[in-house]
């Protein structure tokens, strides 16, 4: 400090020196992470297999492509007008002008029905050569021998190319097979069901998917019985620009439980692609059912999906909802409480890294007394992405003696990127107990030095310090999938330290 | 036989009302083997000096050196300085939600020593430790520091130097807010670790109560940003009878009776 500068002066330049140091270290930040972003290693699932069925296939949709999807499958009438009144609320309803930006989004721009193999496989073995690798890096074939899981369903581009359940569930009747062949073999469980839990005018997304749907998991599951190990969905993109819809039922009847389990990945491609699912759960008296998802699609990828849960009396329906990849993903898993001591969970993790962009959340409608919901969203949001909650519980009059409560953590790693929370609560009966929690934290210094202070990296720190954050998620889910998220969250962090 | 030499540091930090010098001229050197009890008034910057040993990003040094065995540490990131063999137990250890205690502190040992510890001799090691600390086994599980209370987290603190076992360890205000039981326990558990690991001590201190069960070699009195007075353990018992007055600066404030 020289002798001619007042004080205050010398603050001001030093502040002003610590802003431009603060913008460089940003800029630096941003540079690397570019780098690294550039690598290819930083998605360990962007390999791509030879792609025919792909190249060949028409971009855009129009009536007649979801006529021809319709014939493709030989369905009967009545799924057809089901996929036309889906197709008319597409044309009709407006782009969401909230949530994420889909402004370069053009519904033409997508392939809508990729068929990579003619006939589902009955063993890996069946599959082509490249397809198989896939799955085989993927780990999928390894789980199953390993009865790690109790039934694989594969779905590649439009179709679920190999599904399998054990033997021992099959004989105590429970249902494992893509939908489509559901739609075929189990026609009047489908019909009852399908499309009553999210209707076709629901929402633009859901409109799209029911007017294009292919693959997916039809599960159903009888009276009392449980199926003890996860069954597991693993849902692939191949071909760039691809349009994936798969449609999910899933039915657990009375004092039956279900876990079931999906993951996704796709190639890294400069075009964008479209995953556009429905899920629609059906949980009768007393039944459970748990429905987890590690989302890892690549950052090229648009993930608006809609996830919903019909809960009967004493039900419990949880979704456990990790969002790691995607460009952009609009997700609120939804549970209707609808009779009496129903519960619900969501337990949600968005982490939206350099141009990601995570708008996800819940949504809780109490229609009957004494239902119960809780909501534990948590995001992290580093390298300038944006991560949002954005939740809806609702309460009726005369669902007295319900209760939600919410906690909504948020973790900024650094100073550019952002957290935003949308709650929406609408309550109309007085006797109800609602609590409400919202944090938003940044790694501390005080944090990394005492980490650092006991041998650790800036980087171990780092994620230490993440991965703490999300135990409360990571420990709800099957052991591979927790050293599953942990490995993806550490890939996200890779690199974050300026 | 190692030696952490401290020559002529000057640290400021930066506030909202600008910059602030805290320490002028601070000079120590330490030995393996000898415990140091550095005392003064608040303020004095004494635990500055704790802090800047061991690299919080927040004390900026001007001048100085700080060298472990020649190595000028303060060029060092903090994990550098404790991977080179120092510890700084932490008057205010901070929470890290959802990190258990087992996860840390293996992973701390793993950074500190290059390789994994052997896992039938680390768990035994480990739980023995926590006997002797008297600490609950269920603190294992729990997160760090997360709902300690104030013994837990310096019998946590302790369990660290005990495990981690390094050349120095800085003590800071370790004695702060525990009951007589609880400053036995701790105290205990410091003597055990340096007798089996013969390191250098500096322990911060305010009160005299610790040096009653860790006796020092050396009594240095800090004020004002460096060392002032230094002397046998006799120094502790002149300051206790007399306080920290004859070392404030003209006209401040004595809160500095001892307790």
């Amino acid at each position: 400090m020289s002798d001619t500068q007042a004080p205050n002066a010398a603050a001001d330049v030093e502040m002003s020196q610590y802003v431009a140091d603060r913008s460089r270290v940003n800029e630096e930040k941003i540079k690397q992470d570019d780098e690294i972003i550039q690598q290819f290693g930083d998605y360990s699932y962007g390999w791509h297999d030879s792609d025919a069925a792909g190249e060949a296939a028409k971009r855009g949709i129009d009536e007649s492509v979801v006529r021809g999807i319709s014939a493709d499958k030989g369905e009967p009438e009545w799924m057809l007008d089901m996929r036309l009144r889906g197709y008319k609320a597409f044309l009709e309803k407006p782009m969401p002008e909230w949530g994420v930006d889909l402004t370069g989004f053009n519904a033409d721009d997508f392939k809508y029905y990729v068929k990579p193999i003619d006939k589902q496989a009955k063993t890996w073995d069946e599959l082509p050569d490249d397809i198989r690798n896939t799955y085989d890096r993927l780990g999928i074939p390894e789980a199953e021998k390993n009865r790690l899981v109790s039934g694989v369903a594969a779905q590649y581009e439009s179709e679920v190319i190999y599904n399998s359940i054990q033997e021992d569930l099959k004989k105590q009747g429970v249902i494992f097979v893509d939908t489509d062949t559901a739609v075929r073999e189990y026609p009047d469980l489908v019909r009852k069901y399908f499309g009553t839990v999210v209707p076709p005018e629901d929402n633009k997304f859901g409109a799209l998917n029911t007017a294009a749907w292919s693959g997916g998991s039809f599960v159903y599951v009888p009276k009392g019985v449980h199926v003890d190990i996860p069954l597991q969905a693993y849902f692939r993109i191949n071909t760039p620009a691809m349009g994936q819809f798969e449609r999910t039922l899933i039915i657990a009847d009375e004092g039956s439980y279900v876990h079931y389990v999906e993951g996704c990945t796709a190639p890294i491609w400069s075009e964008d692609s479209l995953h556009a699912a429905i899920v629609e759960i059906i949980v009768e008296k007393h039944a459970r059912v748990r429905y987890t998802t590690v989302q890892n699609w690549s950052n090229n990828v648009y993930n608006l999906v809609t996830q919903r849960a019909y809960v009967r009396e004493g039900g419990t329906m949880e979704w456990v909802d990790g969002n790691i990849g995607s460009k952009a993903t609009m997700k609120y898993p939804a549970c209707i409480l609808a009779e009496p001591y129903a519960k619900a969970s969501t337990m949600s993790l968005g982490f939206a890294g350099k141009g990601q962009y995570q708008d996800t959340g819940a949504k809780m409608i109490h229609l009957a007394p004494h239902t119960s919901s809780t909501i534990v969203a948590k995001s992290i949001s580093r390298g300038g992405g944006r991560s949002a909650y954005r939740g809806l519980v609702k309460i009726v009059k005369g669902a007295e003696g319900s209760s939600n409560s919410t906690v909504c953590d948020a973790l900024l790693v650094d100073d550019f990127s952002r957290s935003d929370t949308y709650p929406h609560v609408d309550v109309r009966e007085d006797d109800v107990s609602m609590a409400h929690e919202a944090t938003v934290s940044k790694i501390s210094e005080d944090q990394l030095f005492y980490l650092m202070s006991r041998g650790l990296s800036e980087e171990e720190a780092q994620g230490m310090i993440v991965r703490g954050f999300v135990e409360p998620i990571s420990r709800e889910l099957p052991m591979e999938y927790a050293l599953e998220l942990n490995r993806l969250v550490e890939l996200q962090m890779e690199g974050s330290v300026g | 036989m190692s030696t952490l030499e401290i020559k002529d540091l000057y640290v400021h930090v930066e506030t909202k009302e600008g910059t602030k010098q805290i320490l002028k001229g601070a000079s120590l050197t330490v030995h393996s083997g000898e415990t140091h009890a550095i005392m003064g008034p608040n303020g004095s910057g004494k635990s500055t000096l704790a802090y800047t040993l061991a690299g919080h990003p927040k004390y900026v040094v001007d001048s100085g050196e700080a060298l472990l065995d020649g190595q000028d540490i303060l060029k060092m990131t903090p994990d550098e300085r404790a991977k080179a063999g120092l510890f700084l137990a932490m008057q205010y250890p901070v929470e890290v939600p959802g990190v258990s205690m087992t996860n840390f502190l293996r992973t701390a040992k793993t950074e500190i020593d290059g390789e994994a510890p052997s896992v039938r001799t680390w768990a035994r090691e480990l739980s023995q430790a926590m006997k002797r600390l008297k600490m609950d086994p269920k603190f294992a599980s729990r997160s760090v520091n997360e709902g300690f209370s104030g013994g837990e987290k310096k019998r946590a603190e302790v369990l660290q130097l005990e495990l981690l076992k390094p050349k120095f360890a800085i003590l800071d205000e370790t004695d702060s807010g525990l009951d007589v039981d609880a400053l036995r326990i701790v105290s205990e558990g410091v003597n055990r670790a340096k007798e089996a690991n013969q390191f250098g001590i500096l322990m911060v201190t305010h009160y005299t109560r610790i040096l009653k069960y860790i006796k020092p070699d050396i009594v240095h009195v800090f004020a004002d940003g460096h060392f002032v007075k230094t002397g046998g353990p006799e120094l502790a018992d002149e300051l206790e009878e007399n306080g920290y007055d004859a070392y404030l600066p003209e006209g401040a404030d004595s809160e500095s009776a001892l307790a």
